[in-house]
C-alpha cells in the first residue's frame, strides 16, 4: 500500500463528490456530496500525515470534522427551513438570487 | 498673533461648529444659525487678518504650520498660504458667510443637516487653499466635494438625482487623475532623494527629468481640470449649479471651481516644465470654454444655466491667463479667479431669491421686475455689468490684464478672448431686458423684494467687495503678485530642451 | 482748487442720490446740480488762464493704480487747453442742463434715479476728457457707455426704451472690441499707456509704420462706436428713447463727441499713422455725414431727425479729424455741443408742450412757444452754418480743411451734406412751428427753468464762433496743439465759404418750397421715388441687415448650433451615452446570474479545471 493507492482513493470520492454536487438536484444528496469532498480531503490529509510521519495532518483530519459537522447543522437546518416555506427541496428551483 | 495658528484655526472654525451642531436639537432653529455666522465670520475675521498680516515685502510662504503625522510615509500636517492663497482664502471666506446668510432665508427644511454638509465642504475648501503636504492637498479636496452629493441631492431642484450623480461621478473622476498624479510624483521624488515625503515645500525644490514632468502634468491637468471645469469635462457643472440651492451654487461656482485653477497653479509650481509643455494646449481649449461656453449660456433661456455655462466661459479666461505664464496674464488669472468667485456667487444668490418666490428660472416667464423688485433689480445688473467686464468692478481689471498678457503669447487667442466679452455682455443684458425691463405682470404682484438685513445683507457685501477691488485693484494685486512672481520666474525658468 | 474733486464731487452725488436722498426729489435734484455747476466753477479758472496763456503747459497728476511687473496703470488728470475746452463744454452744458432736467423730468416716477444717473455720467466724462492715460480713457470711456444704457432705459418698462438701451450697449461693445486691441497694441509697441510717454515713443520714430496704423485703425474702432460712426451708426437714433435732457447732453453734446475728443487727444498717433489709416478715418466720417443727412428725410420723430443731423455733425468731425484736421473738428465739436443740446432741449420744450414726438401732429406752434420758437430757430441757423452764426465758423473751418488737404470727394460730400442738412432743417421749422396748425389740446409754453437754459444756450450759439473767426486773438487754433503737432493756423478760404452758403441757401430755398409753399407736392415727390423714399424710412436697410443677418441669421444661430452640440452631442451622445454603456454592460453581465447554484459550482469547477490545464501545459 502505497501513498498513491490511498490519492486514488480520495480522488475518486472527489470526483464523485463533485459529480453530485454538479448534477443531483435533491438539496440533501447536494450536502451529502459536499460530505464526501470534505471526506476525500480527509483521507488525503491522513494519509500524508501517516506517510511523512507528522502530527499535523492529524489534526487537521480533526479540525475538519468539527467544521464539517457543524457545517453540515446550519446546512440541514436551513434546507429544512426551505423545504417548510417552499415546499421543495429542488435546486433547481431555488433560483431567487436569479438577476 | 504670534504663534497663533492662525491657518488652522480658519480651518477648524467650521469644523467644530459641525460637531456642536451635532448636538443641537434640530428645532433650536435660531441656535443653528446662530453658530453657522459665528463660525464662518471667525473664518472671515481670521482671513481678512491674513490679508493684512501677510509680509508683502517678505513673499514665499508664510504662516507655516507643520506637525508630523506619518513619519513613516512622509505624510504630515503641513500649512503655509502664499500671495495666491490668501487671496483664495478670503475669497471662500466672504462666500461662505454671504451664504450663510444666503440659506438663512432659501432653506427651510433640514436645516441643522444643511448647515453641517455646508460647513464641512468649506472646511475642505480652506484646507485646500492652505495646505502644502500633498495628501492633506487631496483629502481636504475631497472633503469639499463629497457634501455637494448631500447638499444637492437632499436640497435641490428638479433634476436634482441626475445633477448631483453627474457631478459626484464626474468629480471623483477629476480626484481620480489629480490622485494619481500626486502619487506619481510622491514615488518618483521618493526614488531620486531616497527620502520619501508628500510635503510639497520640499518637492518643489526638486527638479525631475522634463519627459518626466510631460507625462505627470497631464493626470493633474485632467483631474484639476474637470473641476475648473476645463472644456469638454465642463457639464457637470451648469447643471450642477442649476439644480442646487442657492448657497451651493454659490460655493460650488464661486469657490469650487477655483479649486480646479488652484489645483493646476499648484501642478505649474510642482512640476514647471510639464507646464510649460502643455501650456499652449490649455490656451486652446481655454479658447473653447470662452467662446463655445458663451455662446451655449446666450442660448439658454434658464437663468442659473447661463450663469452656469457664464461661469465655464469666464473660467476660460482663467485658464487663458495661467497659460500665458508671464507675469501680467497669471495675476489677471488669479484676479479674476477672486473677481468671477464674487460676480457668480452674487449671481447665483439673486437667482436664488427670485427663484425660491417665483418657482420659475426661465426668463421668458418674467417681465418688468425691476419694479416689483428694485433692489434685487440693481443688484442683479451690478452682477451682469461685472460679469460683462465693466470698469468699476472687479472683474474689469482681471480681464484686462488677462487679455494684454495673453497678447503677447497667442495674440489670435487674445482676439477671440476680447470678442467673449463682446458675447457676455449679449446674454447678460438680454437677461436683464428680458427679466427685470419691459411691462410688469400681474402675475407678479406677489414677489417681495429684499427688505430685511438678513436678506440684503449678502447681496450688500459681494457688491461691496466687486466695487473695492474694482476701483483699487492694488489691494488684492500687490498680494497676489507676490505669489504669481516666483511662480512664473520658476516655470519660465525651466526651458525645455 | 484740487483737480480731483470734479471727478469727487459728481461720484459723490451719484452715491449720495442713490443711498440716501432717493425719496427726497427736490434734495436729489440740487445736489445733483450743485454737483455739476461746482464742477464749472473749477473749471472756470482754468479757462480764464487758458485766454490768458494758449500755450499752457500741461499739467499732469498721477497716483498708481495698478503696478505689477510689466504693467503700470496711472489713474491720472492732465490738463492742457484741449482737455480744458472739453471741460468748458462739458461742464457748462451739462449744467444749463441739469437745471433744464429739473423742469422736464418734473412729476416723473423715477426723478431722483434719473438725477443719480445724470450725476454718473458728469462723473465719467469728465474722466474721459481729464484722462491722462489709455487705460483710465477706456475705463470712463466704458461707464459713460454704463450711464448711456442707464438713461436710455430710463423708461425701462417700455420694451423700445429696453431693447434701444442694450442696443447702445452692445454696439458700444463692438467697438470697444477693436478699441482694447489697439490699446495693447500700443502698449507692447510702446511699453507705457501714458499719452505723453506713448507721443515721446512715437516721436522718437521707435514704433513701426505698421503697427502705428494697426493701432490707429483699431483705437478709431472705439470712436466708430462711441461717436456712431458708420457701420456702427445704428444705437443712437435708437438712443433717443431716453428723456430729451439725455440726448441733449449724452447723445448730442458730449458723449457722441468723446469719440472726437478722443481722436483729438490721441491725435499724436494719427498723425503720425500712415496715409491710409487717416483715409479710413475720412471717408468713415464722410460717408456717415452723407448718409446720416439722407436718412434723416425719412423721420418724423422730431427727436430722430436732429439725431441723425447729429451723426452727420459727427461724421463732420471725424472727417476732419481724418484730414488731418483737428482742430477743425474740436472746433465743430465745441459749437456743436451748443447748437445740438439747444436743438435738443427745444425740441423737448415742444414734446413737453404736446406731448408727442410727431412733427405731423404739430405745426403752427410759433404763437404758443414763442421763446423756445426763437430760441429753436437760432439753433436751426447755427446748425445749417449761417454767417454769423457759430456753426458758419466751425462748419467752414472742417470743409476748408477738407480741400486744403486736397480731398475734394470729401469736400463736395461735406457741401452736398449742407445742403441736405439746410433742407431738412427747414422742413424741421416750417413743418413744428409754421404751417397749419395739427396739434391737439392747449400747448403752451415751458417753465422758466426750462427756457432760461435754452436762452443761455441760444447766445452761445450765436457767438461761440467768435473763437475761430480769423485774425480773433487768441483764436481756437492756438488751444489745439498739444503733444507738439501742429495744425495751428486757422485758413479761411473764400471759395469754400462761399461754396457752402450757396448750398445752404439753396437747401432752404428748396425747403421752403416743398413744406411751405407748397410748389413741389411732398407727397408726389415721395411717391415717384418709392424706392429711395422705402430706403430712407427702412434706414437703409442698415438696422435691417444687422437684426436678421449677423444678429438672427449669423450669431443666433451660432449660439443654437451650440446648445445642439452641448445637449445632443455632449451630453445626451457623450455622457450619457457612456452612462447608458455602462449600464448595458452591466445588464448583459447580469445574464450570467441565473440563481442556479450548480451553475455556479460547475462555473467554479470549470475554473479549476482550466487553471489545471494551464499548469500541465504550460
Amino acid at each position: 500500500m502505497t501513498i498513491t493507492h490511498y490519492l486514488i482513493l480520495s480522488l475518486l470520492l472527489f470526483s464523485i463528490g463533485v459529480a453530485g454536487v454538479l448534477l443531483r438536484r435533491n438539496t440533501i444528496i447536494v450536502l451529502m456530496s459536499l460530505e464526501l469532498i470534505f471526506n476525500s480531503v480527509n483521507i488525503s490529509l491522513a494519509a500524508f500525515s501517516y506517510f511523512l510521519q507528522s502530527l499535523n495532518g492529524t489534526v487537521f483530519v480533526i479540525f475538519n470534522i468539527t467544521v464539517a459537522a457543524a457545517e453540515v447543522a446550519i446546512g440541514l437546518a436551513i434546507v429544512v427551513s426551505v423545504y417548510r416555506s417552499r415546499k421543495t427541496v429542488n435546486v433547481e428551483e431555488l433560483d431567487e438570487m436569479r438577476y | 498673533m504670534e504663534g497663533f495658528p492662525i491657518l488652522s484655526a480658519i480651518i477648524l472654525a467650521p469644523l467644530i461648529a459641525v460637531v456642536i451642531l451635532l448636538f443641537v436639537q434640530e428645532r433650536m432653529i435660531a441656535l443653528i444659525r446662530t453658530i453657522a455666522v459665528v463660525s464662518t465670520s471667525i473664518s472671515l475675521i481670521l482671513s481678512f487678518y491674513l490679508l493684512f498680516a501677510y509680509d508683502k515685502a517678505l513673499g514665499g510662504y508664510q504662516f507655516i504650520e507643520k506637525i508630523e503625522w506619518v513619519k513613516s510615509l512622509g505624510i504630515s500636517y503641513h500649512l503655509g498660504v502664499d500671495g495666491i492663497s490668501v487671496a483664495m482664502l478670503v475669497l471662500t471666506s466672504i462666500v461662505i458667510f454671504t451664504g450663510v446668510f444666503v440659506s438663512w432665508v432659501g432653506i427651510k427644511h433640514r436645516i441643522k443637516e444643511h448647515y453641517i454638509f455646508l460647513l464641512l465642504l468649506v472646511a475642505g475648501v480652506f484646507g485646500v487653499f492652505a495646505s502644502l503636504d500633498m495628501l492633506f492637498f487631496f483629502l481636504f479636496y475631497e472633503l469639499a466635494v463629497i457634501p455637494m452629493y448631500p447638499l444637492i441631492g437632499i436640497w435641490g431642484s428638479a433634476n436634482r438625482e441626475y445633477a448631483t450623480m453627474k457631478l459626484t461621478l464626474y468629480l471623483s473622476l477629476g480626484a481620480l487623475f489629480a490622485l494619481l498624479g500626486l502619487l506619481s510624483i510622491y514615488f518618483t521624488s521618493g526614488a531620486q532623494t531616497g527620502v520619501y515625503t508628500f510635503d510639497m515645500l520640499a518637492i518643489s525644490q526638486l527638479s525631475f527629468d522634463s519627459g518626466y514632468q510631460i507625462k505627470v502634468f497631464l493626470p493633474l491637468l485632467i483631474g484639476f481640470g474637470v473641476l475648473v471645469p476645463l472644456a469638454p469635462f465642463h457639464s457637470w457643472s451648469p447643471i450642477g449649479h442649476a439644480a442646487a440651492p442657492s448657497a451651493v451654487s454659490m460655493l460650488h461656482a464661486g469657490v469650487l471651481m477655483k479649486l480646479g485653477a488652484y489645483g493646476i497653479i499648484r501642478a505649474m509650481w510642482l512640476v514647471p516644465e510639464g507646464a510649460q509643455f502643455w501650456m499652449p494646449w490649455v490656451a486652446g481649449f481655454a479658447l473653447i470654454n470662452i467662446f463655445y461656453g458663451g455662446m451655449v449660456a446666450m442660448g439658454r433661456k434658464d437663468m442659473k444655466f447661463m450663469i452656469g455655462y457664464s461661469s465655464s466661459s469666464h473660467m476660460g479666461y482663467v485658464l487663458l491667463g495661467l497659460a500665458t505664464v508671464n507675469y501680467i496674464g497669471v495675476n489677471g488669472a488669479v484676479l479674476l479667479m477672486f473677481a468671477h468667485g464674487i460676480m457668480t456667487a452674487l449671481a447665483f444668490s439673486l437667482i436664488g431669491f427670485v427663484y425660491d418666490q417665483a418657482h420659475t428660472r426661465m426668463m421668458y416667464d418674467f417681465s418688468g421686475l425691476a419694479k416689483k423688485l428694485p433692489f434685487v433689480a440693481v443688484a442683479f445688473a451690478i452682477m451682469a455689468f461685472a460679469s460683462s467686464g465693466l470698469p468699476g468692478l472687479a472683474n474689469f481689471v482681471a480681464e484686462l490684464m488677462v487679455f494684454i498678457g495673453a497678447f503677447k503669447e497667442y495674440p489670435i487667442h487674445a482676439i477671440v478672448a476680447v470678442f467673449g466679452i463682446i458675447v457676455t455682455a449679449t446674454y447678460m443684458l438680454r437677461s436683464i431686458r428680458d427679466v427685470f425691463f419691459r411691462e410688469p405682470q400681474d402675475k407678479w404682484d406677489h414677489l417681495k423684494d429684499a427688505t430685511t438685513f438678513v436678506e440684503r445683507l449678502p447681496f450688500v457685501i459681494l457688491i461691496i467687495v466687486l466695487m473695492v477691488v474694482g476701483f483699487y485693484p492694488s489691494i488684492l494685486v500687490d498680494l497676489i503678485n507676490t505669489g504669481v512672481v516666483p511662480l512664473v520666474d520658476k516655470v519660465n525658468a525651466s526651458t525645455l530642451g | 482748487m484740487n483737480i480731483w474733486a470734479l471727478l469727487i464731487l459728481p461720484l459723490a452725488s451719484a452715491v449720495i442720490i442713490t443711498l440716501l436722498t432717493r425719496k427726497n426729489k427736490d434734495l436729489s435734484s440740487y445736489i445733483s446740480i450743485g454737483a455739476v455747476v461746482a464742477c464749472f466753477a473749477i473749471v472756470a479758472p482754468y479757462i480764464l488762464k487758458m485766454f490768458g496763456d494758449p500755450h499752457m503747459h500741461p499739467e499732469e497728476q498721477a497716483f498708481i493704480w495698478l503696478d505689477i511687473p510689466g504693467l503700470m496703470v496711472e489713474i491720472g488728470t492732465l490738463i492742457d487747453p484741449l482737455s480744458i475746452v472739453m471741460l468748458t463744454v462739458v461742464t457748462f452744458v451739462g449744467s444749463l442742463i441739469h437745471i433744464y432736467s429739473r423742469g422736464y423730468m418734473h412729476g416723473e416716477e423715477g426723478f431722483s434715479r434719473f438725477f443719480a444717473c445724470l450725476s454718473l455720467f458728469i462723473f465719467a466724462m469728465i474722466g474721459i476728457v481729464i484722462s491722462n492715460n489709455f487705460i483710465m480713457t477706456f475705463i470712463f470711456w466704458e461707464l459713460v457707455g454704463l450711464a448711456s444704457y442707464l438713461l436710455i432705459g430710463y423708461y425701462y418698462q417700455k420694451p423700445s426704451a429696453a431693447d434701444a438701451a442694450k442696443k447702445a450697449f452692445i454696439v458700444n461693445r463692438v467697438g470697444d472690441f477693436g478699441f482694447v486691441l489697439g490699446i495693447i497694441v500700443i502698449f507692447y509697441a510702446t511699453g507705457t499707456v501714458n499719452f505723453a510717454e506713448v507721443a515721446r515713443h512715437i516721436a522718437a520714430g521707435e514704433v513701426s509704420n505698421g503697427t502705428l496704423g494697426l493701432a490707429s485703425l483699431l483705437i478709431f474702432c472705439g470712436a466708430v462706436g462711441k461717436s456712431a460712426q458708420f457701420p456702427l451708426h445704428v444705437w443712437l437714433p435708437d438712443a433717443m428713447e431716453g428723456p430729451t435732457p439725455v440726448s441733449a447732453l449724452i447723445h448730442a453734446a458730449t458723449m457722441v463727441a468723446a469719440g472726437v475728443y478722443m481722436l483729438a487727444r490721441t491725435g499724436f498717433l494719427f498723425a503720425a499713422a500712415p496715409a491710409g489709416a487717416m483715409e479710413v478715418i475720412a471717408y468713415t466720417g464722410g460717408i456717415t455725414a452723407l448718409m446720416a443727412a439722407l436718412l434723416a428725410f425719412g423721420q418724423t420723430d422730431i427727436k430722430r431727425i436732429i439725431a441723425y443731423s447729429t451723426l452727420s455733425s459727427l461724421g463732420y468731425m471725424v472727417m476732419a479729424v481724418g484730414v488731418g484736421g483737428t482742430n477743425a473738428g474740436m472746433f465743430y465739436l465745441m459749437t456743436h455741443a451748443f447748437f445740438k443740446a439747444l436743438l435738443f432741449l427745444g425740441a423737448g420744450s415742444v414734446i413737453h408742450a404736446c406731448h408727442t414726438n410727431d412733427i405731423w401732429e404739430m405745426g403752427k406752434l410759433y404763437p404758443k412757444l414763442k421763446i423756445t420758437a426763437v430760441t429753436f430757430i437760432l439753433g436751426s441757423l447755427a446748425m445749417m452754418g449761417i454767417f454769423p452764426f457759430s456753426g458758419f465758423w466751425s462748419k467752414d473751418e472742417v470743409l476748408t480743411s477738407a480741400f486744403t488737404s486736397g480731398h475734394t470727394l470729401l469736400f463736395i460730400m461735406g457741401v452736398f451734406t449742407a445742403f441736405l442738412t439746410a433742407v431738412f432743417m427747414t422742413k424741421l421749422l416750417i413743418v413744428t412751428f409754421f404751417g397749419e396748425k395739427r396739434y391737439h389740446g392747449h400747448p403752451h409754453e415751458s417753465p422758466s427753468l426750462m427756457t432760461i437754459p435754452l436762452i443761455i444756450l441760444s447766445i452761445f450759439a450765436v457767438i461761440a464762433g467768435v473763437v475761430g473767426i480769423p485774425g480773433v486773438e487768441p483764436s481756437f487754433g492756438d488751444f489745439m496743439p498739444s503733444f507738439g503737432e501742429g495744425h495751428g493756423e486757422h485758413h479761411f478760404n473764400y471759395f469754400v465759404a462761399v461754396t457752402s452758403t450757396i448750398a445752404v441757401f439753396i437747401g432752404i430755398f428748396v425747403g421752403w418750397l416743398i413744406y411751405s409753399k407748397k410748389a413741389i407736392d411732398n407727397k408726389q415727390l415721395a411717391a415717384n421715388w418709392s424706392g429711395l423714399y422705402a430706403a430712407l424710412v427702412n434706414r437703409f436697410y442698415i438696422d435691417h441687415f444687422y437684426d436678421t443677418v449677423l444678429v438672427k441669421g449669423i450669431y443666433n444661430q451660432i449660439a443654437r448650433i451650440s446648445n445642439y452640440i452641448e445637449v445632443y452631442i455632449i451630453i445626451n451622445f457623450i455622457i450619457n451615452g457612456s452612462a447608458y454603456l455602462t449600464r448595458q454592460t452591466g445588464k448583459a453581465l447580469r445574464l450570467t446570474i441565473s440563481g442556479q447554484l450548480q451553475h455556479y459550482a460547475l462555473a467554479m469547477v470549470g475554473g479549476v479545471l482550466v487553471i489545471m490545464m494551464m499548469y500541465v501545459i504550460l
